[in-house]
């Protein structure tokens, strides 16, 4: 993969299209470059939004590529004819996340898992038969009679799920793409589905790509794990270089953010706050800064920072103060266009110093906050105050260590 | 038990049992156990081992039908039937519920402010949207909801915000006892990670005693008290936090916690098989098909609950007590029925 993208059009409403006016993009997938060694794992993980399905939709022509390549073999197969790709994902298979969506439930299993082949008309008859007998003794259903004629409801969840890795195995893959494939089963289950993809693995010489937000599962299971954030990559490399000595601050925030069983070890720790931003209008700079407890001055701070700033203050003080304080700054409303330079208005019968004063105040109270180091310059004007913040760049991934970062520490 | 004078709630063998073609499913089956105010217990087990029914039962949202049974005793009355009037009553002032999928719960048509004047005046016809807002506020100050979006509409918050709100709704009215089924479930991990941490923090702010359902055990072992290890609607084993993930006793417990992925996970291990079925449980106890050190008595009766010196309670044979056991009993079991691998939950 070179330089993937993925970009969705927002719709907008009916008059903005018929204008044709620029409503924007989100960048799903921003710029990735992968590589996937026959019989390797690897691990795309990061939280919902991050792009992680649908880079792996990309590979199977599941998504529009607005740029880049995809190249399996020596097939690119970005541009190619649906015919073609037709006959490529014969060795590109996908296992989805939700069995119960993923099963037709008129179809009973015979059906299900023999589909496949009837599409690509490759058997048919008493040969369809056996080869669904075989894939489906071959994930555990067995003896396969006794499941043939099952419908997805008679099953649970785990056979469900057992079924749709028979169904993608059935074309004689190459790559296997598992979208989150243990993350709707039972605790108990997941252990057994996931020693059923390493078995299959071993006697079907399968390469995997493992999509998931489960960092304890990705450790197990992945021989190289992408780290993935708002359509980057923001770390990649060997599973045991990351887990001994995560870089990026959003990799040991995920690190961190795994509940330990273990009580003694159960400590307090600093979560990064907020969630994922939108991804139609993400953040300056390194789109993870605003969360970042390591943030510093080129990480790209501006306007909607300190909209988060002054709410967050406005979360910890009282009801009194909060209302005293509000009045005080007026519409903060205009902060959500993300720009560099920001003007905070004082409220009526109210004056910039008096937004200065406020502040002032905030900054006293937690001056270790990031984003003080990004202010290059705070003063009052007439009718507020102007905040000017230093210009961010946006990191790229470079090698550190054993292992690709994509931030500004390394 | 001595435990009882103090406790929010005390649950004496409870049943809940739901109707079926072929019998009564017997979903929750004989649960005691007690909760102190302001404690939070954990409520662990597979899926179909009856955790959900125990957690709607006690606040009565089951459906019609459901056959209910056992003694209730909450903040030392006894409970109103389940499902009265009475019982209904209580709803929302003392008895509050937290779900799984916080926008299905959430009225888009409606701001926040409006959802917590709904919930106040419903309880409390007088209120004035001043008093409403006080206390709206200092509940979204826990939660770490800023006052700048008290007038905005659900769908202008992101996932995590939008459970941050119902617990917030849930813990407007200062109920004593709250159950949260799967909150956590359906968001990130960091999300996830600071929701325990703002449940871990309730009994601080807030004295509410919490039943939390889950079926992650990190979560259990970060922000509960205690915990219950619910098997096929009984629980099998029940203690301290810590002392039950630090040296669990039911067999049951060790092998949910040791089929767990975690990042300390350097082998896969499963329990074979799967939760018996509710209707026609196998005899004895309901684990012993499953149970790696099965003895012939546990094919033939039952195992009484048993208080064990580390404090945890089992139901396991493996604890005795001997005076109980028939002769022989302690033999390891002859006959066990091949369990097929696929067979699972």
């Amino acid at each position: 993969m070179r330089d993937l993208r993925v970009h969705y059009a927002l719709r907008g409403g009916t008059l903005a299209r018929l204008f044709g006016r620029d409503v924007g993009t989100v960048k799903a997938v921003d710029g990735v470059d992968l590589e996937i060694a026959k019989g390797e794992v690897l691990g795309l993980v990061g939280e919902s939004g991050s792009g992680k399905s649908t880079l792996g939709r990309a590979v199977l022509g599941l998504a529009p590529i607005t740029e880049g390549s995809i190249a399996y073999e020596d097939t690119r197969i970005e541009n190619l004819s649906s015919r073609r790709l037709r006959e490529i994902r014969r060795d590109l298979q996908m296992i989805f996340q939700d069995p119960n969506a993923a099963l037709n439930p008129a179809m009973d299993m015979e059906t299900a898992v023999g589909h496949p082949l009837k599409i690509h008309k490759l058997a048919r008859g008493e040969e369809l038969r056996r080869r669904v007998i075989d894939a489906l003794e071959r994930v555990g259903l067995s003896p396969a009679g006794l499941f043939m004629k099952k419908y997805p409801s008679d099953l649970s969840g785990g056979q469900k799920q057992r079924a749709v890795i028979a169904r993608s195995l059935i074309l004689d893959p190459v790559l296997l793409i598992a979208d989150e494939p243990i993350s709707m089963l039972d605790m108990s289950v997941r252990s057994k589905i996931l020693q059923l993809m390493l078995d299959l693995k071993a006697d079907l010489d399968l390469t995997y790509i493992y999509i998931t937000h489960d960092l304890a599962s990705a450790k197990f299971f992945c021989d190289r794990i992408a780290i993935m954030y708002l359509g980057r990559v923001v770390e990649i490399g060997d599973t045991e270089e990351i887990f001994a000595d995560p870089k990026h601050p959003y990799t040991q925030s995920l690190v961190g953010a795994i509940p330990d069983m273990d009580p003694d070890r159960a400590e307090p720790r600093d979560l990064p706050r907020g969630e994922i931003p939108d991804a139609a209008s993400p953040p300056l700079g390194c789109a993870f800064h605003p969360r970042c407890p390591k943030a510093f001055d080129r990480c790209g701070w501006e306007s909607r920072d300190l909209r988060i700033l002054l709410e967050t203050h406005w979360t910890k003080v009282p009801e009194s103060e909060y209302d005293a304080e509000r009045a005080i700054v007026g519409d903060i409303d205009a902060l959500d266009v993300p720009s560099h330079t920001s003007v905070l208005p004082a409220g009526g019968g109210h004056t910039g110093a008096d937004v200065q004063r406020v502040l002032d105040t905030i900054q006293a109270d937690d001056p270790a906050e990031p984003l003080w180091k990004g202010v290059r310059d705070r003063r009052v004007t007439g009718s507020g105050v102007e905040v000017d913040f230093h210009e961010g760049e946006d990191p790229k991934l470079r090698p550190a260590g054993g292992v690709e970062v994509a931030c500004h520490l390394y | 038990m001595t435990e009882t004078s103090h406790g929010v709630l005390s649950v004496r063998d409870l049943r809940v049992w739901y109707g079926t073609d072929r019998g009564p499913a017997k979903a929750v089956n004989g649960v005691s156990f007690d909760l102190r105010p302001g404690e939070t217990l954990g409520l662990v087990g597979e899926s179909g081992c009856g955790k959900t029914t125990l957690g709607r039962g006690l606040l009565g949202l089951l459906p019609r039908g459901a056959f209910v049974d056992g003694d209730v005793t909450f903040k030392g009355e006894p409970m109103p039937p389940l499902g009265s009037k009475e019982h209904r009553a209580l709803r929302g002032t003392e008895l509050g519920m937290i779900f799984q999928e916080p926008m299905t719960r959430l009225n888009p048509l409606m701001r926040i402010s409006e959802h917590f004047e709904e919930t106040m005046q419903a309880h409390e016809p007088g209120v004035s949207k001043d008093q409403v807002r006080h206390a709206a506020l200092e509940v979204l100050r826990v939660m770490g909801i800023p006052p700048t979006r008290y007038r905005s509409y659900p769908h202008e918050f992101s996932g995590g915000m939008r459970q941050r709100l119902m617990i917030a709704l849930a813990l407007v009215l200062r109920p004593a006892f709250i159950v949260a089924d799967e909150p956590t479930t359906a968001l990130d991990v960091l999300v996830e990670a600071q929701i325990i941490k703002i449940l871990a923090d309730l009994r601080r702010e807030f004295d509410t005693a919490l039943l939390l359902i889950t079926h992650n055990l990190g979560i259990v072992a970060e922000a509960c008290d205690r915990v219950a290890v619910m098997y096929a609607g009984r629980i099998v084993e029940i203690g301290a936090a810590r002392e039950v993930f630090r040296n669990p006793e039911h067999p049951y417990t060790q092998e949910l916690l040791r089929s767990t992925i975690s990042l300390a996970t350097t082998g896969l291990t499963y329990i074979p098989g799967a939760p018996p079925s509710l209707i026609t449980p196998p005899p004895g106890c309901l684990f012993h098909p499953r149970c790696p050190h099965a003895m012939r008595v546990c094919s033939e009766q039952h195992p009484l609950p048993l208080q064990l010196d580390s404090g945890q309670r089992v139901e396991c044979w493996l604890h005795g007590p001997d005076d109980q056991i028939p002769t022989g009993g302690r033999e390891p079991m002859v006959m066990r029925e091949e369990l097929s691998l696929a067979d699972e939950a």
